[in-house]
């Protein structure tokens, strides 16, 4: 870690701009030169109920949250009420001081076990329930307050710039937040305004005053806020860094990898990825025509696939987006892709289930689901992703897989990953190759889409192709692709299409298989976006003197099994960290390895794990204190 | 080489009943491309789950049997990635309007330059006889334990209320009739929609060939009897001239009221066409210039096993 380190928390209620106020500051931020890693939590709600984004920035590499919060911004009294505890003994918290005497009956968004849980803390600490008693608390700890009335900051801005107009905006209220914070810690208010600027880059109207807004404020909180240390006023920035929203990695890298059909029905956290695809239809060639990408909005999940499947008959690079409801609809046709050898790509963007279950929250739990998705025995391939740089190369290894072992591959993502923003590495799209395998161009003499081959691959037509015409069944085929029942071609048809799981195995290389972070004798197995955490963890139990080793297995289907159990030769302790109730990934490993997983860091909160969390459970599995289940349970 | 009607064929064994009227739908379809002359490796037939599933294994074209329900959306598909294929989608009353009805109506909005046919039957063949959705109520056919239960669907109405923009019927035991419906159907620009009364010889003992023909009417054997008639021996105008809203709610209302004739006269023939209603490609030309000339299935997207395609611009408005 550098020597910065700052967690900044925005919260209010859904609709009033607590995204693009912490989107204006991941901006400066990084406008500054420094790393950034940002959060958004939100309720499935479009108005009213609490969200907020937390924004770690550092001037090192960094890629996940952290426990403290050092600067909290409110606009309303539920984020204090909910975040103030968060917030650490060097700490600050800006707020209105209009909301001083809210009481928590006043806040009708906060629901009832909530409220019992601080009702019960505050009568402990012999504090009122009122944004005054619970400030209280934070001073007593060491916290700096900055109250301010955001009503009189605004009257008396519409008075100095003679426009009434600014009167009662509260709407502003995100911006004065953010530019307050911002004065505060002496962030270069000219940042502020080109950051306004491009946010609102198409009303300049609203650009205008939200500017005269932030200037005024950040004035105020310059010349009245003092006495706390902890500036952010830039270092040297890294070149070629971008700032990307979490779905930009597989969408920009659909448009890479040549994905030119999509079909989607709606579904968080999946459909940001769709609509982000649909704004930049229309896609630049090297030497070539224009191309494009059909993005099409199906009735449902069903619809989805079968369009997609219908399109990739053609040839077509197309692939579908979706979330754990909109993929248990999926089950029936991905076996349909299976048995047809079509080759597929299913951005599987999980929440949290069973059922709707936490629709807007952070889960791992469809690992298992995924697997063994579908009836009946058929190949596929299961792939995840653990950040959002790695989605854009790992988008392309998918197509290519897809292609060359003639199989759907489910390329498995998250909504911790999907509602994060982060500084990274520019993508650099010369390193996606593109393998369209055994699909061929030309047929002469008699074609079968299914014949039998050595590797057991056969070369590919496509709809339209002249002399290619093939058949295609869901029921048992023959080489031609009609039906048959012959027990004898059962065995060979069967054996063709799974064989296709033991040669992924052996081509695709170990490093695409498995991301080994070092092993010894405490080591870390796990999947997906906690990678992230894990890995900030690792470095603070470092500073420890303790190394702890950790595996970060993307090809979860065909199980690289082999592999990973000579990896581990010499971990004395296997930790499987998942953010999922069951340890899914232990049970993969356990029944592909032999092996017991010793220890499991697990977290079901629907909240995304923080690297605090997960260094601190380490600690104790390191000191033998650990419960053989450590549940995870930090965040509002 | 101009394909005859036999190269439509293939060699693969029918098993359908004796006296099926499926066999009169794939007649006429095998017909029907043969006269237009579509090359057999630009036309599709994508099937659902049933007897009328087996339909793209007897055609010497692209077949793509599909699953229960679903061959709307995998036709969709593959129309929208290689639109220079001809598509036609087929399969049973019960596929499409049954557990593929949701799919059904939204194909009607979308209007893709596709056709598609209903082998209607009103029961499940190939599950030994179940009531399907185009069954009347209180109709007991020969293997239900008792009367059907549910109010039958009329497939001209929802398909004209969807937004399909062809709709006709025809009779499978009237193959020539109905060769030159599928022309008129492929040959429409939208989603046409062909609803195929198809006798089911083993399971439905009601809606039989001699009951379509009227042998229960007939009170002298020289009088024509048959329920069946042409809706284009009446003065019956389907078309939709000049896209006016007041012309077009009155085509469909006529539409819809000619649907609900039953009993003792059943109208064939083109119910509702209506051709200035957008195409999904031209809704998508709309958007994407070059669609048609540089569709999906057609681009280039590689070179030399490099990426071609250009994201910089992109990448550079995420810079910091």
């Amino acid at each position: 870690m550098g020597s910065v380190d700052f967690s900044w928390l925005i919260g209010g209620p859904q609709g009033s701009g607590v995204e693009s106020g912490a989107n204006i500051f991941s901006k400066v931020c990084a406008e500054l030169g420094y790393q950034i890693f940002g959060k958004r939590e939100f309720y499935s709600n479009i108005k009213g109920e609490h969200s907020y984004f937390i924004v770690r920035v550092s001037d090192e590499k960094i890629r996940s949250n952290v426990n403290d919060v050092s600067l909290m911004i409110s606009f309303d009294a539920e984020t204090i009420f909910r975040h103030f505890d968060e917030v650490s003994e060097n700490g600050a918290i800006i707020y209105d001081s209009d909301l001083e005497d809210a009481d928590t009956d006043k806040v009708r968004t906060l629901d009832t076990p909530f409220k019992e849980r601080l009702h019960n803390f505050l009568e402990s600490k012999d504090k009122p329930f009122t944004i005054s008693g619970v400030l209280e608390l934070a001073k007593d700890k060491g916290v700096r307050l900055f109250p301010v009335s955001f009503k009189s900051l605004l009257e008396s801005l519409s008075e100095e710039v003679d426009n009434p107009k600014l009167r009662g905006l509260v709407r502003m209220y995100n911006v004065i937040g953010v530019s307050l914070s911002l004065g505060l810690i002496k962030m270069p208010s000219d940042s502020l305004l080109r950051s306004i600027d491009s946010i609102f880059a198409k009303k300049p109207q609203i650009a205008r005053l939200n500017k005269q807004a932030a200037t005024y404020s950040y004035n105020h909180a310059a010349t009245k806020f003092n006495g706390f240390e902890q500036t952010l006023t830039g270092t040297t920035k890294e070149s070629d860094t971008i700032i990307v929203q979490g779905h930009y990695g597989t969408s920009i890298g659909k448009m890479v990898s040549g994905c030119r059909f999509q079909s989607y029905y709606p579904i968080t956290p999946a459909s940001d990825e769709s609509v982000h695809l649909e704004s930049n239809e229309m896609l630049g060639v090297r030497n070539g025509r224009p191309g494009s990408i059909a993005v099409i909005q199906t009735e449902d999940e069903i619809s989805a696939i079968g369009m997609m499947i219908g399109a990739a008959l053609t040839g077509t690079r197309s692939s579908t987006s979706t979330s754990g409801p909109g993929f248990a609809l999926m089950t029936e046709a991905l076996g349909w892709a299976g048995i047809n050898e079509v080759p597929v790509v299913i951005t599987l963007y999980q929440r949290s289930g069973p059922s709707t279950g936490l629709p807007t929250r952070h889960g791992q739990d469809d690992l298992l689901f995924t697997v063994f998705a579908g009836h009946g025995d058929f190949p596929k391939l299961v792939y995840a992703s653990g950040d959002i740089e790695e989605s854009f190369y790992d988008t392309g290894r998918c197509f290519n897989y897809a292609d060359i072992y003639q199989i759907p591959v489910i390329h498995m993502m998250d909504k911790f990953l999907s509602s994060s923003v982060v500084t990274c590495k520019k993508f650099d799209p010369e390193k996606i190759t593109i393998n369209r395998g055994k699909l061929v161009d030309r047929v002469d003499g008699k074609y079968k889409r299914f014949a039998f081959t050595d590797d057991g691959i056969s070369p590919r037509s496509r709809l339209g192709l002249d002399n290619g015409i093939f058949w295609n069944t869901g029921d048992e085929s023959d080489e031609y692709g009609h039906i048959t029942e012959d027990p004898q071609i059962r065995i060979k048809m069967m054996d063709k299409r799974m064989s296709r799981l033991d040669l992924a195995l052996e081509q695709i290389p170990n490093d695409e298989q498995v991301a080994s972070f070092g092993v010894h004798e405490f080591t870390i197995i796990s999947w997906g976006s906690t990678k992230g955490p894990i890995l900030d963890a690792l470095s603070m139990i470092k500073r420890d003197g303790i190394d702890v080793g950790f595996l970060q297995i993307k090809l979860l289907h065909p199980f690289p099994g082999q592999y990973v159990k000579s990896l581990l030769s010499e971990a004395r302790t296997i930790i499987d960290v998942e953010a999922n109730h069951s340890g899914q990934l232990g049970k993969i490993f356990q029944q592909n390895i032999s092996r017991d997983v010793d220890y499991y860091i697990l977290k079901y909160t629907g909240r995304a794990m923080t690297s605090t969390e997960i260094y601190d459970s380490l600690r104790k599995i390191v000191e033998n204190r650990a419960e053989k289940r450590e549940v995870l349970s930090h965040g509002a | 080489m101009v394909p005859k009607l036999t190269d439509y064929k293939t060699a693969v064994h029918n098993d359908w009943c004796p006296g099926c009227g499926d066999f009169g739908i794939v007649n006429a379809l095998q017909m029907a491309l043969s006269e237009m002359g579509i090359e057999r490796d630009k036309a599709a037939i994508f099937s659902g789950i049933g007897c009328s599933g087996k339909t793209s294994h007897y055609i010497n074209t692209y077949g793509v049997h599909t699953l229960h329900g679903r061959v709307l959306t995998f036709a969709q598909g593959g129309k929208l990635a290689n639109p220079e294929m001809t598509v036609v989608a087929v399969g049973g009353d019960g596929d499409g309007l049954g557990i593929g009805a949701g799919h059904f109506v939204a194909a009607g909005r979308r209007n893709v330059d596709m056709t598609y046919i209903i082998f209607d039957n009103g029961v499940y063949g190939l599950t030994k006889g179940q009531a399907s959705p185009t069954l009347k109520l209180g109709e007991k056919t020969k293997s239900l334990p008792s009367p059907n239960t549910n109010y039958n669907v009329n497939p001209i109405g929802l398909a004209v209320a969807s937004g399909f923009t062809f709709v006709a019927r025809g009779y499978s035991y009237d193959i020539r009739h109905l060769k030159d419906l599928i022309i008129k159907a492929v040959n429409h620009k939208g989603l046409s929609f062909l609803d195929v009364l198809q006798p089911c010889p083993t399971y439905n003992d009601i809606n039989t060939r001699d009951w379509y023909a009227g042998a229960d009417l007939a009170t002298d054997s020289v009088q024509r009897h048959s329920r069946i008639y042409k809706l284009e021996d009446t003065h019956y105008d389907p078309v939709v001239h000049y896209a006016q809203e007041a012309e077009v709610n009155e085509k469909l209302s006529q539409a819809l009221i000619k649907s609900l004739e039953w009993d003792t006269k059943i109208p064939t023939g083109v119910f509702y066409q209506n051709e200035l209603v957008s195409t999904y490609a031209t809704r998508l030309t709309d958007k994407i210039p070059n669609y048609l000339e540089n569709p999906p299935a057609k681009q280039k997207i590689s070179e030399n096993g490099l990426p071609a395609t250009d994201v910089s611009e992109i990448l550079k408005s995420l810079e910091v």
